[in-house]
């Protein structure tokens, strides 16, 4: 099989690798490039562990091909906190006890940034459906809701 | 063919170059929209190799415009842009609404209106809602574009209407007459992530008093196609829509359906669900007509 | 032993210690490591449900490009027949040992026939496909009522039940029956004034953890191995994987990893012996993990089950006799949790007459594993459904009836042993006076009430404390960390040590570095390796007073220990200042040597978890669709350690109860073949489909734990399923004895209690 060489973004550092045309970009960042706070839940966009998003658009990175990732913008789980700093959310699941096993919390913590970017003040019927294709079997999702809740409202600068 | 190979053509005029030395060399090859059905099968029940071609980065297949006349969408715009987009929402919102139906915000970045009617599943959401709006494909076919009607793009369980060589570029559709709205609704075990068990399109068109004065009505999942149903949108026009009208057009979409059982539900279900889903989305849709 | 004190740590819902590389990404799972020179492994599975494998031909799998590896059942030493002991729910060696790997029949669709393991995962799966395998196709059974009938197929050939007084004559499908009795049953229901029955089914449902199963393997020519493996217990992954490849124990090395979700199905094997096998014969280290597709169809789900109850009482409530008939689809080998599902299913209440009898029934599906509170899901979503109807016979409140009954301090339990301090009554109180009991209901809207129950468990468990040059405190235990036991453990340490929870951290230690360790599972995690954790915080603090006893020239028991420091008791007459931890950490190689506190036991007395859940659901009546609109669950936890992580389990149960009582089910084509082997079609509660699950926390203390602790992690998913039930019921008006209540089924139940009424109407 003859690899493609890719030239793409990853958390707002320059990346580069070389993948089998049919290979999934979720198998990229996992297996080529080791970045495995992504993680693979189903492989068929089923669950939202692999969670990632490309030029700002949040996509399930097993239902991406690795080589459409040229000349794209990715951002993953490692790029959410801001150097020593956790992001509000990061911290938000921390006090929560929002996450159990914590297997679907690095795709559940890249999808609420989305959301929270495009939306600053969900309901919480809003941050369900949103956050429907991320599944969580550990914590019937009450904790989340409510970090996801605490969150936006830390986003948005009022006091917890 | 050994391997997978990959292309992601920036023009129409070389995608379909491409396509054409594809089927030239005889060389099996698929084109990739949002991918969401695609990888999945790709991944499980047909695992052969093939040449991809990327459609995405087309003009064509990511146009979006609201017309005077017409409204045309590209066949690669994903769900994400077109459900924010508030005069597309109003002009079609049972369109819309199905689009939105479609898996999860992750699939939405990716899933787009061609991509799930080339997909051509009997349960694909969109599918109802097109038709119901009288959607009409726009193909490219060598150096010429023909065009076909929704009803007929569908051919069988995920089979479609293009030849070899053909790429999907949009759907064009026209802009809704006065007092004419749509919904869509499907049926589900869960609130989201699954396939529909049975869905409805509905269009309908209403004069001043509110007597319905044309209808369209399709019916998803319960047909190896989705099925356009004459007879109950014969049942609505004419009606204020009242009671017996939606139970007269709800009996003749269940009448006309062909369902299955499998995992998702039984034949005698789909049947009676099929009838509810019409009923609803047919007083959903008069709503928004007559609110207009 | 429980002692009432105040609390410093113990209650406070601090930030786990797992918790930062949990929510970056740097937390390493199952499937994160990597080694040089890794290769990957796959598996064949048997495409047919019954099946005689006659021959498998390898050869040209093992030229194909990239393959270092081929291996079939042929390759795995034999195993001889002995009973699992340590590990969650029943098995044998034997047993485990071919359902790894298939020797000579393929006993479900999934089941693995043989292993490639190659330089990449494609073409690790190429070769798979050249792999040719001769099968004789035989009769699957797929069904209890096919598996228990004379005439069965048998799943294992030469099956004879156990459990009887007597030999059977014959083999059969039931590879074991259970009898737990007390009074005259027959008595009893003689002296009721009102006698119900009714039978009621469960489907095959997953835990449905979101990780699936995981490992890495190496193993060098001097035969020792190391494995990597996601797992809910290495031990058991060791003493299995050794057993497996006829190892000693001693040369199997097993590191466990961050697990995502186990809910007891990670308390077994599937690839780890795979992996170390295919290491053997490659010289790499091999990763190998699952598919979901594959956890679904070749892990261990939880049993289909029949349970068949009946109940009699008097007109005032009071429970005169009761029956149980339980049925539970092993799989394709013996070893259900039909024996804790009759153990369970009557134990909330006081009856003198009671007879049950379980029958464990091999059928051609994946060999169940624990789920949760394994096996009392079934058994109690059957006699907690046949209760509400017993209550709307008497025209009784559901609570009330349970209250009437309800088993107590000093009552003999149906499973055996008098209760010690118990919750129940306290929970079935807390229920009644809840806001959201009296909350009003709308149309097509109903309200359901069911009590849960579990054991809990105690077992093996050991913790060693090491006090750091800085007077920091390192834990090290051997519980993989589920769900936020890390900080539980931290929280105890400091209670007792009394010091910052912040100065605390938990490690989770591989088989050679911690002290032998059961299984997390049995919520025994928080009970008995936290009182192995405040027994060697007990050891550090009885050295701590030696070393300031010696330090001021006093003799020990004339040193307390009080807010973290060695002080000097009342009336001692030096003049010496409190010694911190700190102090005498800094100081520890001159008064004796590093702090090094240990514990290991075999813990006893857990305290068995009562729960109550409210469930308030609206029924679609068009369509079937069941909508749970509000959900209360209330338990008796003992104590809460982090009561954040509690509610988390609580609510978590509770959610995977709703989906087994709505939607969650294995559809398996009439070949045996499961049609919904994916999270797509699987369908367990994603975030729409659930309102905020409102917990009530009941703390009556077990005196058998220093906090008081008693398990909480299973109870929870016990009670849902007939709450959701009887409020499914109280919504229609009719009754449906068979999960899931999925719109298809309840749509068909609705229509026929309409055309029955139709029926009765025209009539």
């Amino acid at each position: 099989m003859t690899k493609v060489h890719v030239s793409t973004t990853i958390n707002g550092q320059p990346a580069e690798f070389l993948c089998e045309p049919s290979q999934s970009l979720l198998d990229v960042l996992r297996e080529d490039l080791q970045l495995t706070g992504t993680k693979e839940g189903c492989a068929t966009g089923d669950c939202g562990a692999c969670s990632i998003t490309l030029d700002g658009t949040l996509v399930c990175s097993c239902l991406v091909l690795g080589v459409e990732a040229a000349g794209k913008s990715l951002g993953t789980i490692e790029g959410i906190a801001k150097g020593d700093e956790l992001h509000p959310i990061q911290q938000k699941f921390l006090e929560h006890a929002a996450l159990q096993c914590g297997v679907c919390t690095p795709g559940l913590i890249v999808a609420t940034k989305s959301l929270l970017d495009a939306n600053p003040a969900p309901s919480e019927e809003e941050i369900r459906y949103y956050l429907a294709g991320n599944l969580c079997r550990c914590t019937g999702y009450d904790k989340i809701v409510r970090a996801v809740q605490d969150a936006a409202k830390t986003m948005r600068g009022e006091a917890a | 063919m050994e391997s997978f190979a990959y292309a992601a053509p920036a023009t129409l005029d070389e995608a379909l170059e491409i396509l054409k030395a594809h089927q030239r060399r005889k060389v099996r090859t698929q084109l990739l929209a949002g991918g969401t059905d695609m990888l999945v099968q790709m991944r499980t029940v047909d695992r052969e190799p093939r040449a991809i071609i990327d459609v995405k980065k087309l003009k064509e297949t990511n146009k979006l415009t609201l017309g005077a006349k017409e409204t045309y969408i590209g066949a690669a715009i994903p769900g994400v842009i077109l459900t924010a987009n508030p005069e597309l929402n109003a002009r079609h919102p049972g369109l819309v609404e199905a689009m939105d139906l479609i898996g999860s915000s992750q699939i939405q970045g990716r899933a787009s209106l061609g991509g799930n009617l080339c997909n051509a599943s009997p349960a694909g959401d969109t599918i109802p809602a097109i038709i119901a709006n009288g959607g009409i494909c726009v193909i490219a076919s060598g150096s010429k574009t023909r065009e076909i009607k929704a009803e007929k793009f569908v051919v069988g369980v995920g089979r479609n209407a293009l030849k070899p060589g053909e790429i999907l570029l949009g759907i064009r559709f026209p802009k809704p007459a006065k007092r004419t709205s749509d919904a869509y609704l499907r049926f589900i075990p869960r609130t989201e992530m699954d396939i529909a068990v049975a869905g409805a399109g509905v269009s309908v068109t209403l004069d001043k008093s509110g007597t319905c004065t044309a209808a369209r009505v399709v019916i998803g999942a319960v047909a190896p196609t989705a099925l356009l149903v004459p007879a109950a949108a014969k049942a609505l026009i004419g009606t204020k829509l009242d009671d017996a009208a939606l139970q007269a057009a709800g009996a003749a979409a269940s009448a006309a359906s062909k369902p299955i059982t499998d995992k998702r539900g039984t034949v005698e279900y789909r049947r009676k669900v099929v009838a509810v889903l019409v009923r609803r989305a047919t007083r959903i849709a008069a709503e928004r007509a007559g609110a207009q | 032993m429980s002692e009432a004190r105040d609390f410093r740590s113990i209650g406070q819902r601090v930030i786990r210690p797992d918790g930062v590389d949990k929510v970056t990404g740097r937390a390493a799972f199952g499937a994160d490591y990597a080694l040089p020179g890794m290769i990957y492994g796959r598996v064949l599975r048997s495409p047919h449900a019954h099946a005689r494998i006659v021959s498998i031909d390898t050869k040209k799998a093992a030229r194909m490009p990239g393959v270092l590896a081929v291996v079939t059942g042929a390759d795995f030493p034999s195993v001889g027949s002995e009973e699992i002991t340590g590990g969650e729910g029943a098995g044998n060696y034997k047993d485990l040992a071919t359902n790894v790997m298939a020797r000579d029949k393929a006993l479900y669709h999934g089941h693995a026939v043989a292993a490639v393991a190659a330089t990449s995962v494609a073409e690790a799966e190429a070769a798979l496909a050249a792999i040719k395998v001769k099968y004789e196709k035989l009769k699957p059974l797929l069904d209890l009522d096919a598996a228990m009938a004379d005439d069965a197929v048998l799943v294992e050939e030469g099956l004879f039940t156990s459990g009887l007084p007597e030999k059977p004559t014959k083999p059969s499908n039931v590879a074991t029956v259970m009898e737990l009795k007390r009074g005259d049953v027959e008595a009893g229901f003689r002296e009721a004034d009102i006698v119900v029955e009714a039978t009621y089914r469960t489907p095959t449902v997953h835990q449905g953890y979101i990780e699936p199963h995981a490992c890495l393997a190496t193993i060098n020519q001097g035969g020792q191995a190391t494995i990597w493996a996601s797992t809910q217990g290495h031990f058991d992954v060791r003493s299995s994987t050794a057993k497996v490849l006829g190892l000693n124990v001693s040369d199997v090395r097993v590191i466990p990893t961050e697990i995502g979700g186990g809910f007891g199905g990670k308390t077994t094997i599937y690839v780890e012996p795979v992996a170390v096998l295919l290491s053997k014969r490659s010289g790499r280290p091999v990763k190998m993990t699952m598919s979901r597709e594959e956890v679904f169809r070749a892990s261990g789900p939880a049993s289909a089950t029949k349970c068949v109850i009946k109940i009699g009482a008097r007109k005032d409530g009071t429970l005169t006799a009761m029956s149980a008939w339980l049925a539970y689809e092993a799989g394709a080998f013996r070893g259900s949790s039909m024996a804790p599902g009759a153990m369970c299913v009557f134990a909330p209440y006081k009856v003198d007459n009671f007879l049950i009898r379980g029958f464990d029934v091999l059928v051609n599906k994946p060999k169940v594993a624990a789920y949760r509170a394994p096996g009392a899901p079934q058994s109690m979503y059957a006699c907690e459904s046949l209760l509400d109807e017993l209550a709307a016979k008497l025209g009784m409140d559901p609570i009330d009836l349970r209250l009437k009954n309800a088993v107590e301090e000093g009552a003999q339990a149906a499973y055996g042993p008098k209760f010690n301090a118990i919750g129940f009554r306290e929970c079935l109180e807390a229920a009644k006076r809840h806001p959201n009991y009296k909350i009003p209901l709308g149309q097509d809207e109903g309200r359901g009430v069911a009590a849960g129950f579990w054991f809990n468990a105690g077992m093996q468990s050991s913790a060693e404390i090491h006090i750091n040059e800085d007077g920091t405190v390192t834990v090290i235990e051997g519980n993989p960390d589920i769900g936020g036991s890390r900080a539980s453990m931290a929280l105890m340490a400091a209670e007792e040590l009394g010091v910052p929870y912040e100065r605390v951290r938990v490690q989770i230690a591989d088989t050679e570095s911690a002290g032998y360790t059961n299984t997390t599972g049995g919520s025994r995690v928080t009970f008995a390796t936290g009182m192995a954790v405040i027994q060697a915080a007990r050891d550090i603090i009885g050295q701590c007073k030696q070393r300031a006893a010696a330090t001021w020239g006093i003799d020990a028991d004339m040193v307390d220990w009080a807010d973290g420091k060695a002080i000097p008791k009342p009336g001692v007459n030096a003049d010496v200042k409190p010694l911190t931890l700190a102090a005498i950490a800094a100081n520890a190689g001159r008064t004796g040597g590093p702090l090094l506190g240990r514990a290991s036991l075999n813990a006893r007395g857990a305290g068995p978890g009562f729960s109550v859940n409210i469930a308030d659901v609206r029924v679609d009546r068009d369509t079937g669709k069941v909508d749970v609109l509000r959900f209360t669950a209330i338990q008796d936890v003992g104590k809460a350690i982090h009561p954040g992580y509690v509610e988390g389990q609580m609510q978590g149960g509770a959610a995977q109860g709703i989906g087994w009582a709505l939607n969650e089910e294995y559809v398996y084509s009439k070949d045996g073949v499961m049609e919904n082997a994916g999270f797509l079609d699987y369908r367990i509660p994603v975030a729409s489909d659930l309102p905020m699950i409102d917990t009530q926390i009941i703390e009556v203390p077990n005196p058998s734990h220093p906090y008081g602790v008693r398990g909480c992690g299973e109870t929870p998913i016990v009670a849902p399923l007939a709450a959701v039930a009887n409020a499914t019921h109280a919504a229609t008006g009719v009754r449906i004895r068979e999960l899931p209540l999925s719109p298809p089924r309840v749509l068909a139940a609705l229509d026929n209690a309409a055309g029955s009424a139709a029926g009765k109407a025209a009539g």
